[in-house]
């Protein structure tokens, strides 16, 4: 057992700090430090100069595209990418369907689709929750029915990240109505300019529009985008939901930006005389959320090494994104709190002067309030943990 | 970076696993603690022969000179089966203070003599550094006064490490001296007492002590807090073992014990709270694997890592055995199950050198001036 880092690795970390420091803009800086979420259109960006550096797909096999990075070497990126305040990358193509793709999907699927995800042309979105179908996602009800070299789809979509700028969107549909509410769904990729495909705005309590409502009115996909088999598509989305989980594990590791920006703003904050970073009530607080991510972090370090010595980490990645989810949500409380009075502010009048990270501080912590619930709310993931961990 | 075991840490592993099932027996133990028995001594017999004792003491010493993996995985088997010896305080602590040429060493590898660690004043809170206990030369040597308020299985030793103040005031890091008292030395009285946990523990009231020193005059905060820290994360492998014991038994519980017609593990409510209580465990071995992997980094980064750990694990160590008690139900507040004993040694081993909320302070100091 040890920590360390090899030489060659050593090596790595500097070859990507140096490579943060030239690619990660001052505005891009700004807006991830302030905990503001960068539009599509910027997350596109920063994929193009990963894209150039030959970096696309930190967690992808070479032959595909990818790095084909160790886990070590995509925790020493994501440690490094925190630290230097570089936005994330376009994950729903990369880290959702991507992979699914180039596992499960025909020759011509991957040639057509991977390169524009790598590159950054492509955006994907997933079209997974339903209104009657969010953590019992089985009971979609969104049919496709074949005619001829197409399906025909009909139905409603709901949580739909970003679909207002996205390129593609893959589909949980129902091709079959089986007993088991399980079987008879496929998967199917959609381009979003097929005719009858609408999109419609939800305004999520952080004032933010990343989420629609995607409706399907006889719109008619290719047969040739179902992906794999159909009537199988139930356990490929399982793929998908556990890869869902174990991004959490990155995503931990960014969790150190937050407090970096809290300990920022509380420095500056006045409080009984003395900066309210000093205040002994407050920085308890912030130490048991710091002792508690240390934890996190610990958990993510043997998972990865699990991962790279093909271990099965169990239920470890339902546990990270249990734990990161409600870290991630006290952190930006603790933000909202440190800002006293101004986090009663949330929008300046035009001309008005206002602290760098007013109104993101509480958009940040009412947008964190859905990481509990999405990617599988978290009593769906105890649920998991208990069936397929415990045995209960 | 690597969390697996060499092949030779896993045979330790599973020699220390048939040790614990072994001591383990929950009717044996009880006898045990009901005649009064002081320590575990058959165990601790059996421990020095298979030279576990010496895990921690330099070859030359007659020790087996491996690192804190090793002392992780022995002391998780005890605190699996609840063996209550003074392995942390002799076996951790003490050798790290002793020269290698020390002759005490020799005793302690054998099991034949326990070196026990005298560092909490009854005014000093958790605060190593506060010693109002003095020590004035004499001749050529040195008289200790003053008092100590808790030496963890301080009942038995044979030997007490006692830091005294040689200058400066009373809660100055400068200034400190270790020295090691016999129990028999004239002057010393060992008070006695059976803990919660019934480990045999003591206080000390030193007049007029003789004693001889132990490493540098003056210079005995600094060795003395980083053999502190080693003994704090062998305390917390045995929380560990401890935890993960209750995890086991209650999930077992939950799976057999029938209410309302059906197994307690078929409500969902019961199976959250189990899935919190198993990453409670997950959370607690992340942290003690990063404080072992660190006991040898820098002293900030040493101490980020063992007070992170000891104040996390701590809680966590608490919320399991809680929950233990809780779901077991009325049998779970019964002296007759090892539940209810898990939980009193868990709760004795968090206020052993520091608990939760000054552990959290000084990982919040270390991580400030890391910062800086």
């Amino acid at each position: 057992m040890n920590l360390a880092f090899s030489a060659a690795e050593e090596a790595f970390r500097q070859e990507v700090r140096a490579f943060l420091a030239a690619n990660v803009d001052g505005p891009m800086r700004e807006m991830v430090r302030t905990g503001m979420r960068p539009e599509p259109a910027e997350i596109q960006a920063w994929q193009r100069r990963m894209h150039a550096q030959g970096w696309s797909a930190p967690t992808w096999p070479r032959e595909h595209g990818g790095t084909g990075w160790s886990p070590t070497q995509y925790f020493i990126y994501e440690t490094e990418a925190a630290r230097a305040y570089a936005p994330v990358q376009p994950h729903q193509g990369l880290e959702l369907i991507g992979p699914i793709i180039f596992t499960y999907g025909s020759e011509a699927q991957k040639a057509k689709y991977l390169p524009r995800i790598l590159s950054g042309e492509a955006w994907w979105c997933q079209g997974y929750s339903e209104p009657g179908a969010g953590s019992d996602l089985a009971s979609l009800k969104t049919r496709a029915v074949r005619d001829g070299d197409h399906y025909v789809v009909n139905g409603q979509k709901i949580w739909t990240s970003y679909a207002q700028a996205a390129t593609n969107i893959f589909c949980l549909v129902r091709t079959e109505v089986k007993p088991r509410k399980q079987e008879g769904i496929s998967l199917l990729l959609i381009d979003m300019d097929t005719p009858g495909i609408r999109v419609r705005p939800i305004i999520t309590l952080d004032e933010r529009h990343h989420v629609n409502e995607v409706f399907f009115d006889e719109v008619r996909v290719p047969a040739e985008n179902l992906v794999g088999e159909e009537g199988k598509g139930w356990g490929y989305g399982k793929v998908l939901l556990d890869r869902e989980r174990g991004i959490s594990a990155a995503g931990a590791l960014r969790l150190a930006q937050f407090v970096r920006v809290v300990k920022e703003r509380a420095a500056a904050v006045r409080a009984a005389g003395g900066a309210l970073l000093a205040e002994p009530d407050f920085r308890t607080k912030l130490a048991q959320i710091e002792v508690e991510m240390l934890a996190l972090e610990g958990m993510s370090l043997r998972t990865l090494a699990d991962a790279e010595a093909g271990v099965d980490s169990g239920p470890r990645g339902s546990m990270l994104k249990i734990r990161w989810s409600e870290l991630v949500q006290r952190i930006t409380e603790l933000w909202a709190e440190a800002l006293g009075t101004d986090a009663a502010l949330m929008e300046p009048y035009a001309g008005v002067e206002a602290a760098d990270d007013m109104p993101h501080a509480t958009a940040a912590y009412l947008h964190m309030r859905v990481t509990t619930i999405y990617g599988g709310a978290n009593e769906v993931q105890r649920n998991i943990i208990a069936r397929r961990a415990l045995g209960l | 970076m690597d969390f697996s075991l060499s092949p030779e840490q896993q045979m330790l592993r599973d020699s220390v696993e048939r040790f614990a099932a072994e001591h383990g027996d929950f009717p044996a133990w009880r006898r045990r603690v009901a005649a009064g028995e002081a320590f575990d001594a058959a165990a601790w017999a059996q421990m020095a022969q298979l030279g576990w004792l010496g895990i921690a003491v330099p070859e030359a010493a007659g020790g087996m000179g491996f690192g804190p993996v090793e002392t992780m995985l022995v002391a998780e088997g005890l605190g699996r089966s609840l063996c209550r010896v003074p392995y942390a305080g002799s076996c951790v602590l003490a050798p790290a203070l002793l020269a290698e040429s020390d002759p005490l060493l020799g005793g302690i590898v054998a099991g034949t003599g326990q070196v026990a660690a005298a560092v909490s004043e009854a005014e000093g809170r958790y605060d190593l550094a506060h010693v109002a206990t003095r020590a004035v030369r004499l001749g050529g040597g040195w008289v200790l006064e003053g008092a100590k308020s808790f030496v963890p299985d301080g009942a038995t030793a044979d030997w007490f490490i006692v830091p005294a103040r040689t200058t400066g005031g009373v809660a100055d890091a400068a200034g400190i001296t270790l020295f090691l008292v016999p129990a028999t030395a004239q002057g010393l009285e060992v008070q006695r007492h059976r803990g919660p946990d019934h480990h045999h523990h003591a206080r000390l009231v030193l007049r007029q002590v003789e004693a001889t020193v132990l490493g540098e005059v003056d210079g005995g905060l600094a060795p003395l807090e980083a053999a502190v820290d080693r003994a704090i994360v062998a305390h917390l492998a045995e929380a560990m073992g401890s935890m993960e014991a209750l995890r086991d038994t209650t999930l077992a519980y939950l799976k057999t014990r029938e209410q309302f017609g059906a197994t307690l593990g078929s409500f969902q409510a019961l199976q959250h709270r189990m899935v919190d209580m198993a990453i409670a465990c997950e959370e607690a071995r992340s942290l003690l694997y990063l404080a072992a992997l660190q006991l040898d980094a820098p002293v900030m980064a040493r101490r980020r890592a063992v007070s992170g750990a000891k104040a996390r694990v701590g809680q966590c160590a608490a919320f399991v055995a809680h929950q233990a008690v809780q779901l077991h139900g009325g049998v779970g507040t019964s002296d007759e199950l090892a539940v209810s004993h898990h939980l009193r040694r868990l709760r004795v081993i968090d206020v052993l050198y520091g608990d939760s909320a000054h552990h959290l302070r000084r990982f919040a100091a270390a991580t400030d001036a890391m910062a800086a």
